[in-house]
């Protein structure tokens, strides 16, 4: 608690204890009122004071002239029954008060403590750097200061402060707290390592390749504290809802005030002044907005505080909201739904070398195309070995020679083998087997007789069709892939996670036309979200509603161009932003739906004379409050869910 | 030009208040405020001195919400 809610915390427990006394005290008349006063002026003099300035600043309608009127009002009307012989009733006035400094306490505590927890969650920011003097010493710097290309040092335990590349040191690096991931990261020198993440194990010494303010930690703060700024329809809602709807409910109760009570004049009845006075004071009281006001914004700010922890960041409760309204998702294929990297999918030895060399005959295969193409750096060769995975005896190969755009031929162990595509074979002479998988085809001939071939791909990630999956479960309607790859490779990569649609041999410039045909052939509540890998299409991420680029960890490209940011490059994570909206925007609704349900109710009763001035004060408060602790679930997001 | 102030603000209406006040300050082309944020970002007309500016937007700001505070730097 701040030094202003404590003081607000001591004048309410007075207020409630003076309360308490008086009610046993046993005085009469106009004595008691001059009593009540007391309380009612400890624990409402800043609220009247409010109303007072702003009734002179021409800012009539607020909640604080709601409420002073309504307990100024409660407190005449006890004068006036006083002096027309009945008991006066001071204690209500007194309580609307005190209730709404409670209410009002307890909305700041509240909204204190998970602006505190999201502080924690985003708890990345450095406080200083470590720069090695001459002698050895480590000297503490602000990280602002320190200039691009300095060496810093990061012990183990400590974050590492601006972006930079590994000089010297082998540690692992925790980078939860960027993408939500547990498991740590290796780094030996020559590695990139970016600002937010925590030094595990070793020392570690950085060149600095930005300054602080440049860096992943500052940018991502950054997002994250100027999402609220882009406010959401719904709080915009709100904000002009309040606008109408305030002044709108005093004049009703003023209307509720006299209109009745000058009919009765007319009609010859007694008017009954107190009676609708009253009841027009229990309308205001009721009436107050301070429970949408309150919660709408909050449950934003949670949701995407929330979303910040999982390693997903939303630039804006208005994307948060669209991204609850999302029936169509349009994937990139490579980096996306796919690893962006080739690797060896199949073995297919051709029979007669399967003959010779029986169960070994994969792994033979293998071996003769990795030794061939041990000498080149094209990234099929670096599959290949990497697949064949033991070290490459240099001297078991001479005689290589490449045949530009055909592949490679070598002696291996004396052996001729030559590796390459189909021309390679025709030009060889040989006849060679048709591949029935989607990818790169490398074919390999064994002492001028074919051995086989060996196909390579770009390989799905293992979470995309699960994300896919989730989408669908989640109410998108359709799932689109965009890809620059040909027809017989998209298909199949589409056929392979469920996809509804696929754009194949698509230049870059045609995937913004893509979009823009999907944009225009949808319902207009309908939101399409672009899902990248922010390295060549930031045109297309902000063509679409949403632009979610993935796998933005240490790509700035990325996090400036999209909208939402997947710090991992887990397609899951889409899914579970998705999730994170849909939850935030249902208890958005719900606390809408249920306090204007609420004080709708609650102002015929008190209207038609039901509601009593208790009812009223839990119609506000009370209502509020279940708002606030409705809207502070937006924050939580179970473990699980995070680590899926 | 934009910069961002950090603000101090008890109540989400009242946040709202300072930003309707704040953009009815001459000089400033567009202010938002963020209640969670305890933040105010404002878009100055070209040519307008922010420091000035900002002493009007303080002022209207007071007179809406007295209890609030702005700090300009």
């Amino acid at each position: 608690m701040t030094k202003k809610q404590k003081r607000v915390l001591y004048r309410i427990i007075i207020a409630a204890v003076l309360m308490a006394v008086l009610h046993f005290v046993p005085v009469e008349g106009y004595l008691r009122c001059v009593l009540y006063l007391i309380p009612y002026f400890i624990i409402g003099y800043d609220i009247l004071r409010k109303a007072v300035l702003g009734i002179i600043h021409g800012e009539i309608f607020d909640e604080n002239f709601l409420m002073a009127v309504a307990t100024v009002g409660a407190m005449v009307l006890g004068v006036y029954q006083e002096a027309s012989g009945g008991e006066g009733e001071f204690a209500e006035g007194v309580a609307v008060m005190l209730f709404y400094q409670i209410g009002e306490l307890f909305q700041a505590v509240a909204v204190g403590k998970s602006r505190r927890n999201i502080a924690a969650l985003m708890d990345i920011r450095p406080d200083y750097a470590n720069i090695e003097d001459e002698s050895g010493n480590l000297e503490q710097v602000d990280p602002d200061e320190v200039e691009v290309g300095t060496v810093i040092v990061v012990q183990p335990g400590e974050k590492v402060p601006i972006d930079g590349v590994v000089t010297e040191g082998v540690s692992s690096l925790d980078t939860s707290a960027l993408t939500g991931e547990s498991v740590p990261r290796e780094v030996r020198p020559g590695d990139e390592v970016i600002s937010g993440c925590v030094n595990h194990a070793g020392l570690l010494r950085i060149r600095t390749t930005k300054e602080f303010g440049e860096s992943t930690v500052s940018k991502i703060l950054d997002l994250v504290e100027n999402s609220s700024m882009k406010k959401a329809r719904t709080e915009n809602f709100i904000t002009k809802f309040a606008r109408y709807y305030t002044p709108a409910v005093c004049y009703s109760a003023l209307a509720l005030a006299l209109v009745p009570s000058i009919i009765n004049l007319v009609m010859g009845n007694p008017a009954n002044w107190s009676t609708w006075i009253f009841r027009a004071l229990t309308f205001l009281v009721i009436s107050c907005p301070c429970a949408l006001v309150i919660s709408i914004p909050l449950s934003f700010f949670g949701g995407i505080g929330g979303a910040s922890a999982c390693g997903i960041l939303v630039k804006g409760s208005n994307y948060l909201e669209a991204l609850a309204e999302t029936k169509y998702v349009v994937f990139d294929k490579t980096g996306t739904l796919t690893r962006g990297v080739f690797q060896v999918t199949g073995l297919y030895p051709a029979a007669a070398f399967e003959e010779k060399h029986g169960g070994e005959a994969q792994q033979k295969l293998l071996e003769y195309a990795a030794y061939a193409e041990s000498y080149s750096a094209h990234p099929i060769s670096r599959s290949l070995k990497e697949a064949y995975g033991q070290e490459i005896i240099k001297t078991r190969v001479s005689d290589v020679e490449e045949i530009s755009g055909n592949g490679v031929t070598a002696q291996v162990d004396g052996t001729v083998i030559a590796a390459g595509n189909a021309r390679l074979m025709k030009k060889l002479g040989l006849i060679h087997e048709e591949s029935t998988g989607v990818g790169t085809v490398v074919h390999v001939a064994v002492d001028r007789e074919y051995a086989g071939y060996i196909l390579i791909s770009d390989v799905v990630k293992e979470q995309s069709a699960g994300a896919v999956e989730a989408l669908k479960a989640a109410g998108v309607k359709k799932t689109v892939m965009l890809t620059g790859d040909s027809k017989a490779v998209a298909d199949h990569v589409a056929a392979e996670l469920g996809l509804d649609e696929v754009r194949s041999e698509l230049l870059p410039g045609d995937k913004v036309e893509a979009v823009e045909q999907l944009l225009a052939a949808k319902g207009a509540k309908e939101k399409l979200a672009f899902v990248g890998d922010g390295i060549n299409d930031a045109p297309v991420l902000s063509r679409a509603d949403i632009g979610v680029a993935m796998g933005a960890l240490g790509s700035d490209a990325a996090i400036e161009a999209a909208d939402i940011v997947l710090m991992d490059d887990n397609p899951m994570k889409l899914a579970l932003a998705m999730e994170i909206s849909r939850k935030c925007l249902r208890i958005v609704y719900e606390n809408i739906v249920f306090a204007l349900a609420v004080k709708a109710v609650c102002l015929i009763l008190g209207a038609v004379g039901i509601a009593n001035m208790w009812l009223a004060i839990f119609a506000d408060v009370g209502v509020m409050v279940l708002a606030v602790l409705n809207a502070v679930r937006c924050l939580k997001v179970s473990d699980r869910k995070r680590h899926a | 030009m934009k910069k961002t102030y950090k603000i101090e603000v008890d109540c989400a209406n009242c946040a709202l208040k300072m930003e309707e006040a704040a953009k009815k300050v001459e000089g400033v082309a567009e202010a938002t405020v963020s209640f969670m944020a305890q933040k105010m970002k404002v878009e100055f007309t070209e040519g307008a001195d922010d420091k000035a500016v900002m002493q009007n937007v303080l002022k209207a700001c007071k007179k809406v919400e007295d209890d609030c505070e702005i700090f300009l730097e």
